[in-house]
């Protein structure tokens, strides 16, 4: 399935994926050492340096100096005075972070399932096969005009529509993933008489895990997504909310905190991921140097 | 113990049917140990897995200890040419060894002793906690050797198992065979493609035509049980024997009329 591998690779884009080589983790920040931490991030500095000037050279109402927002955010969602959750942090971050793990759960779970019955039958991949393509060539937000009309407008249609839009990624991921399992492992288990519940848990899903991991990373990047597109119909609560809401209000600072607090969130999701994929497959990398 | 009856296996049907096994027969007797050559492409692949169980033959049957195998008996075990891709890799060298122990339910003890006498007989003591991926390819089949020893078969299939390992690191491992033979008083089905192999470790050696593969003939091996790479392979017996197997491998017509005519 070439479309699978198209959509793993597209995991290098994604901030922090590089990380997956890195060293001793979080000691400077997913890199190697003090050299590469100055070269990673130097760009980044330099750009928000540059942005800085020219913002405040500018004067631009709409553009305001990232000083400014970045000091705003803080303002509104880092815990201060005394208290861990600002009023901000519990009415917008929260419930967006909780549709999201919701949302990714549930999808991720329905897709790792389907993933390896089909992966496990050919037959049943066949029947199947289309009805994916088709499925996952639908850009979920254009699914919201019917999930609102079948769920409503609470949380469960913003889970729903995440769950479905994010699933893909790990479907097809897990497809391939269980059926990359060599043969010889199943033949070996069947030698040994392993029944089938040994053989899903102890071959099958070690086995699928790696892709399934890539699968993941993206989904996760879809969820966020889907989750600040899904606030930003028909909502009252959440951070796309607050960004449209900061943006029809004209409170500009609010808006760009709003930008921001979504890439450090899908900054810091993805460096979670990618510290419990190193842990879960550390015996991955004992793989990769070959030695015989 | 384990009996080959007229065993014969076609894949497909019509005109594009390929017989891989024409006419299989030969019996391994408790505590032997049988190794089947024959040239490449004889169809060793398919006869081990209707040995085995893991697939029916189209044709004849495989009876251990007299009934007919229909699925992969208890008491059977098989080591696999590529370890590489016949241990699991996300287990270390000690959850490998006890993968196929699960289901025996065995008490704790014995789980334990069983392993690591295991570990202990392939000389992998100390290596338990690391992965497949950190050890050597001779060291893997160990572990592979391991896996199969301490599930206590009453017979081992080992298909190629060293054909992909350094000839010195091979000599070792062949002899690790026949001392695990001695120790367990094991039988052993040793499916190889070097001649000198199949009649060093052999007390019989069956030999196979290619396909559709027969058994050309099948030689008994009257070298002394204890067996060393240098001074074993120098007796006159020894070279006979390979000579013997390598003319009956590159010439089965020569010698194919006088086993027809015994076993008919």
């Amino acid at each position: 399935m070439s479309t699978v591998s198209g959509r793993t690779d597209s995991k290098a884009a994604l901030p922090g994926a590089a990380t997956r080589r890195s060293g001793p983790m979080l000691r400077w920040l997913g890199t190697r050492g003090p050299r590469e931490f100055v070269l990673r991030w130097v760009v980044l500095f330099a750009l928000f340096i540059g942005w800085e000037l020219a913002a405040k050279a500018a004067e631009s109402p709409y553009f305001p100096p990232p000083s400014e927002f970045a000091a705003r955010a803080a303002e509104l969602w880092l815990p201060a005075d005394g208290t861990w959750l600002t009023e901000a942090t519990a009415n917008d971050v929260l419930p967006s972070l909780a549709r999201m793990f919701g949302g990714l759960a549930l999808g991720s779970l329905v897709a790792v399932v389907l993933g390896v019955a089909i992966g496990l039958s050919r037959r049943l991949g066949d029947y199947v096969d289309p009805l994916i393509q088709f499925s996952r060539a639908i850009p979920p937000p254009a699914l919201i005009p019917i999930f609102l009309v079948l769920f409503d407008r609470g949380a469960l249609m913003r889970v729903l529509l995440i769950a479905f839009g994010a699933m893909w990624p790990v479907l097809l991921n897990t497809i391939e993933g269980v059926r990359s399992v060599d043969v010889i492992k199943y033949e070996t288990a069947s030698i040994f008489r392993i029944g089938f519940a040994d053989k899903l848990v102890r071959i099958v899903l070690p086995g699928a895990a790696q892709k399934v991991f890539a699968g993941l990373r993206t989904s996760l990047a879809l969820g966020l997504i889907l989750m600040v597109i899904s606030e930003m119909v028909a909502s009252t609560g959440g951070i796309g909310f607050h960004i449209v809401q900061a943006q029809r209000s004209f409170q500009i600072l609010d808006m760009w905190a709003g930008i921001l607090l979504l890439g450090v969130l899908g900054y810091l999701l993805n460096l979670v991921l990618t510290v419990v994929e190193r842990r879960v497959l550390a015996w991955h990398r004992t793989t990769n140097r070959e030695i015989a | 113990m384990l009996t080959a009856n007229h065993l014969s296996h076609t894949y497909g049907s019509g005109a594009g049917a390929h017989a891989a096994l024409a006419d299989i027969d030969f019996t391994v007797e408790q505590g032997e140990l049988v190794s089947i050559v024959g040239p490449s492409g004889c169809g060793k692949t398919t006869l081990l897995r209707t040995l085995s169980g893991l697939m029916r033959p189209t044709g004849g049957s495989v009876t251990f200890h007299g009934d007919e195998i229909v699925e992969v008996p208890t008491g059977l075990a098989m080591v696999f040419q590529d370890y590489s891709r016949s241990l699991y890799p996300w287990l270390t060298v000690e959850d490998n060894v006890r993968f196929p122990l699960r289901r025996l339910h065995l008490p704790k003890e014995e789980l334990r002793s069983r392993i690591d006498e295991a570990l202990a007989a392939v000389g992998l003591t100390g290596h338990a906690a690391k992965y497949p991926g950190q050890l050597s390819g001779g060291m893997q089949q160990r572990v592979a050797i391991a896996r199969a020893l301490a599930y206590r078969p009453e017979i081992l299939l080992m298909d190629e198992p060293f054909a992909s390992i350094d000839a010195q690191t091979r000599e070792d491992l062949e002899d690790l065979v026949l001392e695990v033979k001695q120790r367990f008083s094991m039988t052993i089905i040793f499916v190889t493609h070097d001649i000198d192999e199949s009649v060093y470790l052999a007390d019989r050696v069956v030999v196979l035509s290619k396909p559709p593969t027969r058994v050309v003939t099948i030689l008994d091996v009257p070298l002394p049980g204890e067996r060393d790479q240098i001074s074993t392979k120098e007796l006159p017996e020894f070279i006979r024997l390979r000579g013997e197997v390598a003319r009956l491998i590159r010439h089965p017509r020569d010698a194919q009329e006088p086993v027809a005519a015994a076993a008919g």
